[in-house]
């Protein structure tokens, strides 16, 4: 793969956080009845992060659980690997809560049509948000974000890699290309 | 891993990835909604050529637990009763479109066979005295549940070993984790040799800082072919509250089921805190929803 650009670096990853956490709460009217729930793997951090800022400026927990959506996925065999199933944790009842679901990216909208099925089952939302660091477009669901920290357009050959510093030891947002076989 | 036969060629990495699975099943099976899609559209066929209830209801809650569909195919109602093959049994449902076949059958090697004739995902339900890999699976989750780590912890197999298909995928599967196995039973019931086990005809050798004693049971036919009097049984090797000081003080007690209270193990003892018997059977289907899971999901090519 082929590096391409810079999409958002540490400061601009931050400041786009920064600005769905107050976007949130203003869509909530407050933080009341409100929760956040990160997709594994980079969802969760972020997700964090936001909880993290919402108690900064608004004095107040907002909880946050994890969802692993990988056993309500509809193209497993397509990406011919073999799945990792990794922990759902969502420690409070989901039932009248505002949920907002965090990922990284949102592409095709299967991981968020996933993780929606994932989250009724475990309970029933009030409601449900989605927010994104990145939207790449490509959508092959009707779904959108509420919340997008960027959109990108972007090429299919193209690939976003979102690197947080819980994971990846670095905040960024790089673009890259594949290469022709 | 194309199918589950037995632990030949495992690796201790393969094991622990499907423990992890089977932890994450476990939590799915606490949900509200004990179901998820993540087999949808895949048919799964018990196919017991031997009696069980157990295994095969494990095994079909968990395909169901993942949105499977679940076919059961019992011998005694079937056209083996007109003489069909083991064989034909198998490609009759092969026709049907079966996408992974649980055997159990009284003869060793039936599942390795079905393996070869199916294209199908075999998973061994139990075949002879030569192996239950899911038994032990849920054994090895059950234990890592109670202990945090098998690593250097003494875990004793007491009973029939000769004819325990049980004790002999524990053997395979529990060394694997860093634990030692002894395995202790009366000489008429003990094998020669058992590759990954320390072998004693003395319970209290077995038994001694045990962190675990896994009890078989004791099979009327082995004493009505005078391999063992049930009286001798008793006085020997029944594991007793008494017998179990020799081990660890909380050592805890696992039984694959169905149990002989107070042949094997002292009915108090089968109720008390020690005993793990329920949590191996409530393990059972989350171990079991990882196996299909990985077979059927994971399968390569």
């Amino acid at each position: 793969m082929r590096f391409k650009a810079e999409l958002l670096n540490a400061e601009e990853v931050r400041r786009a956080l920064h600005r769905i956490a107050h976007e949130i709460v203003e869509a909530n009217k407050g933080v009341e009845g409100l929760a956040l729930v990160g997709i594994h793997t980079r969802g969760i951090p972020l997700a964090e992060r936001i909880a993290r800022y919402i108690r900064e400026f608004e004095g107040k927990e907002v909880p946050v659980g994890m969802l692993d959506i990988t056993l309500y996925r509809d193209d497993l065999s397509e990406i011919g690997i073999r799945p990792q199933v990794r922990q759902t944790r969502i420690p409070f009842d989901l039932t009248g809560k505002a949920v907002v679901l965090v990922d990284d990216v949102l592409y095709t909208g299967r991981t968020a049509r996933a993780a929606l099925d994932a989250l009724m089952d475990l309970g029933r939302p009030r409601r449900i948000y989605l927010a994104v660091l990145v939207d790449r477009g490509h959508r092959e669901l009707p779904i959108r974000a509420d919340f997008v920290g960027k959109n990108v357009p972007t090429a299919k050959n193209e690939v976003v890699k979102v690197k947080v510093e819980e994971v990846d030891g670095e905040d960024r947002v790089e673009l890259w290309e594949r290469e022709e076989a | 891993m194309r199918h589950l036969l037995d632990f030949q060629g495992w690796t201790r990495g393969q094991v622990e990835s499907l423990l992890d699975t089977a932890r994450v099943m476990a939590e799915v099976l606490e949900r509200p909604v004990k179901r998820v899609p993540a087999l949808r559209g895949f048919t799964v066929a018990t196919v017991f050529f031997e009696p069980s209830t157990r295994t095969r209801l494990s095994f079909e809650l968990a395909a169901r637990r993942m949105s499977a569909d679940v076919v059961s195919f019992a011998a005694q109602a079937s056209s083996l009763q007109k003489g069909e093959s083991y064989k034909d049994t198998l490609l009759t449902l092969e026709a049907m479109g079966i996408d992974a076949y649980v055997i159990r059958a009284d003869a060793a090697g039936v599942p390795h066979q079905a393996a070869r004739w199916v294209k199908g995902v075999v998973v061994n339900g139990g075949d002879g005295r030569r192996a239950h890999p899911t038994q032990a699976l849920l054994d090895a989750y059950t234990l890592l549940e109670a202990l945090g780590s098998l690593e250097g912890k003494k875990i004793a197999i007491v009973g029939d070993i000769l004819h325990s298909r049980v004790a002999r995928s524990n053997v395979e599967l529990l060394p694997l984790l860093g634990a030692e196995v002894w395995v202790a039973g009366p000489p008429t019931l003990l094998p020669q040799r058992l590759p990954g086990a320390r072998l004693t005809p003395h319970l209290d050798e077995a038994l001694a800082e045990a962190d675990a004693v896994m009890v078989l049971r004791l099979q009327k036919e082995r004493m009505e072919a005078g391999l063992i009097h049930l009286q001798d049984y008793i006085a020997h090797y029944q594991v007793t509250e008494r017998r179990l000081r020799k081990a660890k003080p909380h050592a805890l007690l696992l039984h694959p089921g169905p149990m002989n209270r107070d042949v094997e193990l002292e009915g108090t003892l089968a109720d008390s805190e020690r005993s793990l018997v329920n949590r191996q059977v409530h393990n059972g289907v989350a171990v079991r929803m990882a196996v299909l899971y990985h077979l059927l999901v994971g399968r390569e090519g």
